[in-house]
């Protein structure tokens, strides 16, 4: 069985963004850039999957400019056998990489397609469920436990009240929810054994998908500061202001 | 130009999260269809005529419906879309789930999660964590879009008297089966609609350790909550959650205790309109966002806290 994870080349977790003084964006020149955190645990599990003899082959997918190719190097590194780009300067968005994940997957033809639910830059929440609706395939979004056995995926999801488990058929698309697993850290050996792994780069164009982004972005802004309120001495004086100065209880 | 709700609704009623939906669907301007798709949900498609300003109530009831499995649910969503400007959901997991499969059946690119509707088809939503917040303008025919629920003031559950018409779901697409549901029982309010919520971090040390936190939320009647640490610590269960990957809130007052305020965290909880932190260290970031900061020991200081309440 083949396992496709789906890798997305964003900002680094830790940096603390800056909007551009002219409004069109997010300052990322000079910026550290990773792996989205949840195309981690998406990776992780795809390799735990081969670890366990239920996969045979990982193969890791990004859509974006040519700079991916350093993310999908770290997901080499990881463990994963192959890599893919789909090399665009185009700007994406989640219906055009979700088209672009469907061409690859008719190529080759994966039992099970591994996803971040969400990445950390646009937070839209959006590539995996509409992966699912492009291919007809069964979706399980928000995992946090995944077992295959049967010719089915069993899927445990972090739900709005708790957990909810679903049974679905294969091929599947499987969006990772932050308790899924804790991801490896990547070795030295590994990364030098990384350079030598295939990674071939495709084209939207050559895979016949237009990419033209739908949503355009008018302005982006700081959202208002909130300010800083006072310290208070002890218990009395909090419940003090609370009812007399904030009056909320 | 008519517009569809999808409902978020638990069989005998609507949620307050279908509210705000509407709320924000009345800003677009229009007609508003309300969609309840369920198994043995009349109540709920009852209590959805009810809605100020909903003039007609949609109502799939089959068994393919009733736990809400995104094929199921996307595939009427997308028959019913043909005739709607746009479809909205509120921002829950059941629409983050479907919306974004029905969107991609529909050719649309949502718009995840707004906050504020500038017009028909211009809409502000936050990105990287609440750090910025992006006007987009879409320009698909059919407009899908996911609603952040503490964007916008609910309308109101009464007044409307919708007509209901009942819609047929299309058949199972036998993908998908529903095994069980894990349900965190609770008294307290729903963490996303409750006016007051209490929160814990880290800083407990402990899943026992948050017991000290429920003579608090008691006193207040509030929703418990936590940060992403605590639950990843297995503190307490994952819907517990607040933060830019699990719940937004926007209590009138959000109290956090033992929580160093993570980026994270505080896009999950900015928006409240008063924030307490109780944290021993006087560095913590959660204090430049805090209405009243406390610093000190928790575990003295929130006996003490419940004390002069009772006083």
């Amino acid at each position: 069985m083949k396992a496709l994870v789906s890798i997305k080349r964003v900002v680094d977790y830790n940096v603390k963004v800056r909007v551009k003084s002219d409004g069109t964006g997010v300052e990322t020149a000079n910026v550290k850039m990773s792996m989205n955190p949840f195309d981690e645990i998406a990776v992780e599990e795809a390799l735990r999957l081969r670890e366990a003899g239920t996969v045979t082959e990982v193969v890791a997918v990004s859509c974006g400019p040519l700079a991916c190719q350093e993310t999908l190097r770290t997901a080499l590194a990881l463990g994963a056998d192959r890599a893919i780009l789909v090399q665009t300067d185009e700007e994406l968005q989640p219906l055009a990489v979700s088209k672009l994940l469907k061409a690859v997957a008719d190529k080759e033809a994966p039992q099970i397609f591994i996803v971040g639910k969400q990445a950390i830059d646009d937070d839209s929440n959006q590539t995996g469920q509409m992966l699912a609706a492009l291919t007809g395939w069964s979706q399980a979004t928000f995992a946090s436990k995944l077992k295959i056995a049967d010719g089915k995926a069993e899927v445990t999801r972090e739900v709005d009240g708790g957990l909810a488990t679903i049974r679905i058929s294969l091929p599947a698309i499987i969006t990772t929810d932050l308790r899924l697993n804790e991801p490896r850290y990547v070795t030295l050996p590994n990364i030098m054994k990384a350079k030598k792994k295939p990674l071939d780069t495709l084209t939207p164009e050559a895979l016949g998908v237009d990419v033209k982004p739908r949503l355009k972005t008018l302005k982006v802004v700081e959202p208002s500061k909130r300010k800083a309120g006072a310290k208070v001495a002890d218990a009395a004086a909090l419940v003090d202001k609370l009812r007399n100065e904030a009056k909320v209880i | 130009m008519a517009l569809l709700v999808i409902a978020e609704h638990d069989g005998a009623g609507i949620k307050q999260a279908t509210l705000c939906t509407v709320a924000a669907a009345a800003k677009i301007g229009g007609e508003i269809h309300v969609l309840v798709a369920g198994h043995n949900a009349a109540g709920a498609a009852q209590a959805a005529t009810r809605i100020a300003g909903v003039s007609k109530v949609l109502h799939a009831d089959a068994p393919q419906l009733g736990e809400f499995l995104a094929e199921n649910v996307a595939a009427l969503i997308v028959g019913l879309a043909k005739s709607y400007s746009h479809v909205l959901a509120p921002a829950t997991s059941n629409g983050k789930d479907v919306m974004p499969r029905a969107a991609a059946l529909l050719d649309s690119q949502q718009i995840s999660e707004i906050v504020s509707v500038e017009s028909p088809d211009t809409f502000v939503r936050p990105i990287y964590a609440g750090n910025a917040l992006a006007t987009v303008q879409s320009s698909d025919a059919i407009k899908v879009i996911t609603v952040r629920t503490t964007g916008f003031d609910a309308v109101s559950a009464e007044g409307g008297s919708a007509v209901i018409e009942s819609v047929v779901a299309p058949a199972d697409s036998g993908l998908s089966t529903f095994v069980g549901r894990e349900v965190s029982k609770s008294e307290r309010p729903e963490l996303t609609s409750a006016r007051i919520v209490v929160s814990g971090g880290r800083g407990m040390g402990s899943g026992e350790a948050f017991k000290l936190l429920e003579p608090l939320a008691d006193k207040l009647g509030a929703a418990m909550g936590a940060s992403r640490a605590a639950v990843d610590a297995g503190y307490v269960p994952n819907d517990w959650q607040v933060g830019q990957t699990g719940k937004i809130v926007a209590p009138d007052l959000y109290i956090a205790i033992g929580i160093s305020g993570a980026i994270q965290h505080l896009a999950g909880m900015k928006d409240s309109k008063v924030i307490v932190a109780i944290n021993k260290d006087e560095e913590a970031p959660i204090f430049q966002v805090a209405d009243y900061g406390l610093v000190g020991d928790l575990f003295q200081l929130v006996p003490q806290v419940v004390e002069e309440l009772n006083k």
